[in-house]
């Protein structure tokens, strides 16, 4: 797909107190998890009432971006804050499922879904 | 390793910086395309080439940036029992290990990393991992386009349609 630059891969919006949504906006590989995974460091801290990640203007992610997930919700966890991935394409959805870890996450179809539960 | 026949390959050659990874995927996957892979199946059979090429940037070299990697693709004709298919030939010059003790993680033990060739082993039909003469290493991989047995037979599809598109999901 198109990718947008690396200086603007992550956009970070807050559509209400305590809610983080980080949305990458381009492919996730070897070369931009590393700016995806200071994004969620930055982000997620301990008070925070959700986190929520926008996967739905990505196409294709490979398994440093499962890694950089892995390691969100593990902070995530540890810090009680609910962490939900939202809008996932079906191509994306697919690696999920090849690695076994869709039941690891809270995947939700779409953002409302994810501020609603 | 393939029974199948070669078409003659494209070859280039990469340096180690992930940066490159998404010129490599667009190829295979464009390749894939026109041997008659649908797109879920382009999409991982890039995802595999990715794993490969990621796996021999962090682990066989260390994450250093230029140093040289070879892809060679090859497009293989359809046989009786296929539509064709796509080989993969991945070189390095990295260190070299015994491709017995490659393998992938348990998955039931969830944690960052160390799904490259599990993927790689779900996503292809044959992966094979072996020295290179000299130094560094090869990595092979092959996907077949199976025939769906209700698939009309080439010559006998309507006029207008893209039959591989439409053969495999």
């Amino acid at each position: 797909m198109a990718a947008a630059s690396d200086n603007d891969f992550v956009r970070t919006e807050s559509p209400e107190t305590g809610v983080v949504i980080l949305v990458p906006t381009a492919d996730i590989d070897m070369s931009r998890s590393p700016i995806l995974r200071s994004a969620i460091k930055s982000e997620l801290k301990p008070g925070l009432d959700r986190m929520i990640i926008d996967l739905g203007e990505v196409q294709y992610m490979d398994s440093s971006g499962l890694a950089t997930l892995v390691e969100a919700m593990r902070i995530a966890k540890s810090h009680a804050v609910p962490l939900h991935l939202v809008s996932m394409t079906t191509k994306v959805r697919a690696i999920f499922e090849i690695a076994r870890l869709d039941a690891f996450f809270s995947i939700k179809d779409s953002r409302q879904e994810a501020l609603d539960c | 390793m393939t029974p199948m026949s070669r078409s003659k390959p494209i070859k280039i050659e990469l340096v180690s910086d992930p940066m490159y990874l998404c010129g490599a995927r667009e190829l295979v996957s464009s390749i894939a395309h026109r041997v008659g892979f649908g797109d879920m199946e382009c999409s991982k059979i890039a995802l595999a080439l990715d794993e490969a090429m990621c796996n021999i940037i962090r682990h066989g070299y260390n994450k250093a940036t230029d140093r040289p990697i070879w892809l060679t693709i090859y497009p293989q004709q359809p046989d009786e029992t296929t539509y064709g298919g796509i080989e993969i030939i991945i070189e390095d010059e990295a260190k070299q290990v015994d491709p017995s003790t490659i393998c992938g993680r348990d998955l039931a033990d969830i944690k960052p990393g160390g799904l490259g060739v599990h993927i790689m082993r779900e996503v292809m039909d044959q992966v094979v991992f072996e020295k290179r003469n000299g130094t560094g290493m090869r990595l092979k991989m092959s996907k077949s386009a199976p025939r769906p047995d209700e698939a009309p037979r080439i010559g006998q599809r309507s006029s207008g349609s893209n039959p591989a598109q439409a053969r495999i999901s």
